[in-house]
């Protein structure tokens, strides 16, 4: 990165397009109008964290949906998780475990088919250069209107079941300390097998739509914003995939284990968090190694890379697949972020199916209580990776320190680097074109990054796209609504 | 409440309600759903979605209601038409948006209106709303509730210009 900025251009995109939330990326140029430095600053709402301090530590599960509402299920779960410990449940009783679990992979199941049907596909099927007019949902959905659909109801059904197991969409109530506060009624549970057959045949669709790109581009896109790096997950304590809850597993570009079955309790003895002047968001990293070398990517691709299987038949298949191009070693390819959000989805949906044949989910033994304790830890991996949330609670079971590591955070560096190696690659000159802008945006996108909770209030979010030369003046401009 | 039969109508409240008068929108579905009109179905969200589009696609008209940072004081209401969605941010799909994609995927002939009202305070982890935007979701809700009862949502809108 460059640390002498005199004499550069500035290259203002802000927002960017089609990922969640509020970002801005700069784009330095040198007066040979070559790219000297490129960054993404991420606007981070760390006031959250002084926010609830002071509240009771029953109430956080519900408050912290506030942070963000794309994934509040992340939060809501994650937080939960931390309130068991504090309460003393170590193992919650099944129904109320299975119900939580229900209620992430419903998340999963939407977030990503989301993001692929309605964010990304634009580019896979029509190409980067596509004419902006067509490279956008309405264009997938005049010519594969199939596929749009698709993407819609994917989303919904996931929807439905966070609805079915959260309470309600805002403000959802399902998780509570010590486990949760409702089952899935027999009708409940009826209205989602109907379906449940199709958009386990959809997934599996998605997963062939992702990978054939990525085996057809393989050349192209193994350079496109990739790198080596580290990558972080939890893993389940045989080695499996897992989304809600296990132990926390990091490898390097090659495979070596860094870090392996740790409880996540302790996750501040190996993971630490660096702050950069130019940055609100930080830059966490395994301090074993430090914060030059030991930044790591979490989310989809940092999953598939770190755990050895997948429980679920047709994902594992997939998983199998998606190894066998990279000869069994871990997959540094941003692009492939895709193609294992799809796996996921599969992932998903097949314990869905799995989850909704299970009788304990209409249990009614759901919540159990312990010792309390005045420290807790919960780790999830969200759709977006790995979500620490840890908090410490006084003996008036007030909120007395809270600290949150959010997926997006977890992979600032990463997208960095994504964004450095595009701008490298594809913008030089004081030409700001529609293809050099999306490639940088779909570099990004790859990671699926939430960028804020943000007010969406009528008048808001414009895309402004600004050049300025090496002495500050701006002299280019564009604008996207 | 009673209602005359009329158009299967959905409201759709939408917001953060930890951003001060963002929660304007889920505020009015939690008014309209209290009065329990027949023929009224209320959703509240923290915003619009692809999703909705499905949904709004069963109903013969749709009310989004939401806060707005510079609609004409204190609310306005009016109809909508149908947008392309040309930059989809996914947590920020236009009311006009969702209508156009009911149409595009779905067929849907649904008619939309928008209730905006004004709000001034979008301060974060706030759920206090200022007195003036509930003021101003005062006067919308009058203004409102007797057009869901009768479903002359066109006429409506057109006496509010």
């Amino acid at each position: 990165m460059a640390t002498d900025t005199k004499n550069v251009k500035r290259v203002v995109i802000e927002p960017v397009t089609r990922v969640e939330g509020h970002g801005k990326v700069t784009i330095l140029l040198d007066d040979k109008n070559r790219v000297k430095q490129a960054r993404l600053h991420i606007v981070e709402f760390r006031g959250f964290e002084r926010f609830v301090q002071g509240r009771p530590y029953w109430e956080i599960p519900v408050l912290v949906q506030r942070l963000c509402g794309i994934c509040p299920v992340s939060h809501h779960l994650a937080a939960a998780k931390a309130m068991d410990v504090i309460v003393g449940a170590d193992t919650l009783t099944p129904t109320a475990e299975k119900m939580r679990r229900l209620m992430h992979y419903g998340q999963f199941f939407q977030s990503h088919s989301l993001h692929f049907f309605h964010m990304v596909s634009p580019d896979l099927l029509f190409g980067f250069d596509a004419d902006p007019s067509i490279r956008n949902v309405i264009g997938v959905a005049k010519k594969f209107p199939d596929l749009a659909v698709q993407g819609v109801m994917m989303r919904k059904y996931g929807q439905e079941i966070i609805k079915a197991t959260a309470g309600k969409k805002i403000h959802g109530t399902g998780a509570i300390p010590g486990g949760i506060n409702k089952n899935l009624s027999i009708t409940e549970r009826d209205v989602f097998l109907k379906d449940i057959d199709q958009m386990v045949t959809w997934a599996l669709g998605a997963v062939k739509i992702a990978k054939d790109y990525t085996v057809e581009n393989l050349e192209k896109l193994a350079s496109f914003g990739s790198f080596d790096s580290n990558h972080l997950s939890l893993v389940r304590a045989d080695g499996a995939m897992d989304i809600y809850h296990g132990r926390l597993r990091a490898i390097d570009a090659v495979g070596n284990k860094i870090l392996n079955d740790i409880d996540y309790q302790k996750y501040n003895n190996y993971i630490a968090e660096e702050v950069r002047p130019w940055s609100y968001m930080k830059f966490p990293f395994i301090k074993s190694i430090g914060p030059e070398k030991g930044w790591y990517r979490v989310g989809p691709l940092a999953r598939i890379n770190t755990c050895d299987f997948i429980d679920t038949p047709e994902a594992e298949t997939a998983r199998k697949e998606f190894k066998a191009v990279t000869n069994g070693k871990p997959n540094n390819i941003t692009m492939a972020y895709h193609w294992a959000r799809m796996i996921e989805t599969l992932h998903a949906v097949e314990k869905i199916k799995e989850l909704l044949h299970d009788s304990d989910l209409q249990g009614t033994d759901l919540v159990v209580k312990g010792d309390h304790r005045e420290e807790g830890v919960g780790l999830i991996e969200a759709p977006r990776g790995t979500l620490f949330h840890h908090y410490r609670v006084n003996k008036d079971d007030q909120v007395t320190m809270a600290n949150l590591i959010v997926s997006t955070t977890n992979n600032n560096e990463a997208m960095n680097l994504a964004v450095q190696g595009v701008a490298n690659e594809y913008l030089s000159g004081k030409e700001i074109t529609e293809g050099l802008l999306n490639r940088v945006e779909v570099a990004i996108r790859a990671y699926d990054p939430c960028l804020s909770c943000a007010t969406h209030a009528l008048g808001r979010m414009p895309l402004v796209v600004e050049l300025y030369d090496a002495e500050g003046n701006l002299i280019e401009r564009k604008a996207r609504n | 409440m009673n209602r005359k039969a009329g158009p299967r109508t959905l409201v759709i409240g939408y917001g953060n309600p930890a951003r001060g008068d963002d929660g304007l929108g889920p505020a009015v579905a939690e008014a309209i759903g209290k009065l329990d009109i027949a023929g009224i179905t209320v959703d509240a969200d923290y915003q619009l979605n692809v999703e909705d589009s499905s949904t709004i696609a069963g109903y013969d008209v749709v009310v989004f209601a939401d806060a707005s940072v510079n609609c004409d004081e204190p609310f306005s209401f009016y109809p909508l038409v149908p947008q392309a969605v040309t930059g989809i941010d996914s947590h920020h799909i236009e009311p006009g948006e969702v209508l156009g994609l009911a149409r595009e995927l779905f067929n849907a002939g649904t008619e939309g209106y928008v209730l905006a009202i004004r709000g001034y305070s979008f301060s974060m982890f706030t759920e206090m709303m200022t007195k003036k935007a509930l003021e101003n979701m005062d006067r919308a809700l009058h203004f409102l509730v007797p057009a869901l009862q009768s479903g002359f949502f066109h006429q409506a809108a057109q006496d509010h210009m």
